[in-house]
Formats: C-alpha cells, structure tokens, sequence
C-alpha cells in the first residue's frame, strides 16, 4: 500500500467527479425528489419513529445509487492501466476512502433536505451527526467491495442491490436504533455500546475488503 | 470402514425420533409439550450452520489454491445449508403457532437473523448465476461468499442486544437453558445434534461427488 498512490487516485477520483457534473448533480436531484415526494405523500403528518425510519430508507437507497457506479467508471484500458501501475490494495483503498467522502457530503445534503422538506425535532443532535457520519462512512466501505463485485458481473443495478441489503441490514439496524436513541434525547451512557459497535463494524469493513479485494482484482 | 457417518447418522435419528416422541419431558408453562420440538428443530440449525461453515472453509481454501474442485465443493455445501434452512423454518412456524400463536414475527432476532441470511445465500446463488465465464464466477462467488458469511455472523451477535429474543430461554421465557434441561433431554439432543450433522455432510458428500463429475465433464 503507497500513501502517494493513495491520495493521488483519491485527487483523480475529485476531479473526475466534479468535472461530469452530470453525476453527483444527479444524485442531488434524485435526493431532493425523493425527500419531496416523501413530503407530498405525508403531508407534514408525520411520527418521530416513522420519520426515522424514513429517512434511512432513503439514504440508504441513495448510498446504493452513488456507489453502484463506482467502478463503472473503469473502461477496459483504464482498468488495464490501474492494473499494471496500481497494486490491488492502494487501489481499493482510495475507492474507500473516495467513497466514504463523498457518502458523508450526499448523506450530509440529504438530511438537510429531510430537515428542510419534511421537518423534524432531533433532541440529541450531536450523537444523531455522528451516527450518521460512522454509518455512511460503513455504508460506503461496504458498497465499495460490493461494487466491484458487481462490476464484474455484467454490472446491473439490481443485482448490486440484491447483493448489498443484507450485507448492510447489521449497520442498519444499528444506526436507526442510534438515531432513534438521537432524535428521543435519551443520555449518552445509552448510546456508547452500539457506537462503539459501529465503529468496529467499520474498521470490519476495510479490513475485510483488503483482504478480499486482491482476489477480485486479479482477474 | 469410511461410512461409519451414514450408518451413525441413520441410527441417530431413528433413535431421537422414538425417544423425542415417547420420552419423558418436563412440563413447562407455554411449551408443555411441543418442548419436542428441540429434538428436531434445533439440531437442524446446527446442521445447517455446520454446512455453511463448510461452505466457507471451502471458499478460503479456493482462494488460497484456485483449484476451482474446492470452489465446487464450497458451492455444494451452501446449497445443502440453504436446503436444510426449510426443515428448519417449517418446524419452527409450526412451533410458533402454537406457543406464540403466529407463524412469522418480526420481533425476535432470531427469526430475523435467519431472514437475512436465507437472503445472502439466495443473492450468492444469483451473483453465481449470472456470471458465465467460470473462473470469473468461481472467485467472485468466492469473495461474496466469505464477505457474507462475517457479516452475517455479526449481524447474529449484534441483534440479541437490540431486540429481546421471544425464543425459549431468552428474556425470561421458560425454556430449556441450562437449569430446564433437564439429563433425560440431554439424552436425546445431543445425540440428535450429531445425527443431523453427519446427516448433512452424507447429502453433501453425494452432492458433491456429482457436481465434481459434472466438472469434469465441463472440463472436456
């Protein structure tokens, strides 16, 4: 692994991002839709826990959508390249750590959208950011390795959903107990365990994609 | 004599099914005397997690070696894993109707530990079918396979600490923990654990020979 390499992919994957602005502008209308819609159908009329659970739901559908793409981007000379110049784990690395910025900005815009549009009372607001920034980070470690798996099988964006949700349901489950735990106010002494959790469940991630990644790259 | 498992397993499972249904069992408030149902329920699951385990150890070992007869092999053992998860959940709905008095809930985390994992296995079985090229289908199989299964261990661990478990012995329930069990079920769900487990390493065995058959043929 080359720190150099590392961060000098990571820059390659910025500018790539920001010059077709046709792709993160995408994802921002396709979150602003969906949160709109959201609000359209619920009409202001809307519960703590379900709004919860709402909000999840569309992140985490969002998060599929900006990571199945990931290595889309690879053309067959591009990959060829990174393959001669690039080893296995520098390159997944990068892919994280891109991934896990950008997850953090799109998770980040998509609550202020949810605030915006449909309201919402968070009492411990601190622990629901932190929650949120430890799950997107896992989120997109996990979408990472399943993007690439899903890039080598004829890359469709069913089979790159079909692969993902159960592997995300642990982060899940965990974040909307989190973020519940959040928006109700209770003390931090509550929460301590399950971030905790979330956080190793992260580092899980990394490690694992890895370990794994050389396998799927040498192909 | 190398199938001592198949006649042990045979053996075993006669004798848990006579003595599951005529031995004697201690008569608990709710359970009474569907408590049985531990001879045949559980042991399932242990099979079927042995199975799984198989299967992963197989997928390590393709990796380290890339002989695709392991990947053949890990593939099978799934296959048995994910068919002895239906005995597993037929028996368990039916235990639910009557103890809980419904066949599916979403309270336990069992139940939804379970769910997930029938839907890893059905979404590997898929990602292993869409692929053609074999060797590329082996290896990625592979990767998801063993990705999975930590993720699906973890998701096990995490979820009695989210949700209290309706199940026997968990959250206050009576049940067959470690004071209920009593030495005469001990008598029958050992055994019975054993059974089962050399029980589906005899259909792996005859599963795998014919889709190691069918490689080689592939392979002509």
């Amino acid at each position: 692994m080359n720190l150099n390499q590392i961060s000098t992919l990571i820059k390659k994957e910025f500018l790539l991002e920001f010059r077709q602005k046709a792709s993160l502008g995408g994802i921002l209308v396709y979150v602003a839709a969906t949160v709109f819609i959201s609000a359209l159908s619920f009409k202001g009329q809307i519960h703590t826990h379900e709004w919860n659970a709402l909000f999840w739901v569309i992140l985490l559908f969002a998060s599929v959508t900006i990571s199945s793409k990931s290595f889309l981007k690879e053309t067959k000379g591009l990959g060829l390249f990174n393959y001669v110049y690039y080893s296995a784990r520098t390159f997944i690395m990068a892919k994280i750590i891109f991934n896990m910025v950008l997850m953090l900005i799109i998770s980040l815009i998509t609550l202020f959208f949810y605030i915006w549009f449909i309201g919402g009372n968070i009492q411990n607001f601190s622990l629901f950011f932190i929650t949120l920034a430890l799950s997107s980070t896992g989120f997109a470690g996990v979408l990472s390795l399943m993007s690439a798996i899903a890039s080598k099988a004829n890359n469709n964006f069913a089979l790159m959903s079909i692969l993902s949700f159960p592997v995300l349901m642990p982060m899940v489950m965990i974040s909307i107990r989190l973020s519940r735990q959040a928006i109700d106010g209770l003390s931090w002494s509550v929460s301590y365990d399950f971030l905790l959790i979330l956080a190793a469940l992260n580092v899980l991630v990394i490690m694992l994609a890895n370990l794994l990644f050389p396998y799927l790259w040498n192909d | 004599m190398k199938n001592w498992y198949k006649i042990l397993s045979v053996l075993l499972i006669l004798y848990t099914i006579f003595l599951g249904l005529l031995g004697s069992v201690p008569r608990l408030d709710i359970l009474n005397e569907t408590i049985r149902n531990l001879y045949y329920h559980v042991p399932i699951w242990f099979a079927m997690l042995f199975m799984m385990s198989v299967s992963i150890w197989y997928a390590i070992k393709y990796l380290l070696s890339s002989n695709a007869v392991h990947e053949v092999k890990s593939f099978t053992a799934a296959k048995v894993g994910f068919f002895l998860s239906i005995p597993g959940i037929i028996t368990g709905c039916l235990w639910a109707k009557f103890t809980w008095g419904t066949y599916w809930t979403f309270q336990d985390p069992k139940l939804n530990g379970v769910a997930i994992g029938i839907l890893i296995y059905m979404a590997y079985f898929i990602l292993r079918s869409s692929i053609t090229d074999e060797l590329k289908r082996a290896r990625i199989s592979a990767v998801y396979n063993i990705f999975a299964y930590v993720m699906l261990i973890v998701f096990i661990m995490i979820l009695p600490r989210l949700t209290d478990s309706l199940h026997p012995g968990n959250g206050g329930n009576p049940a067959f923990g470690k004071y209920d069990l009593d030495n005469n079920m001990r008598l029958v769900f050992y055994p019975a654990i054993i059974g089962w487990i050399c029980f589906s390493w005899w259909i792996f065995n005859v599963k795998n020979r014919i889709a190691q058959l069918n490689l080689k043929l592939n392979d002509q």
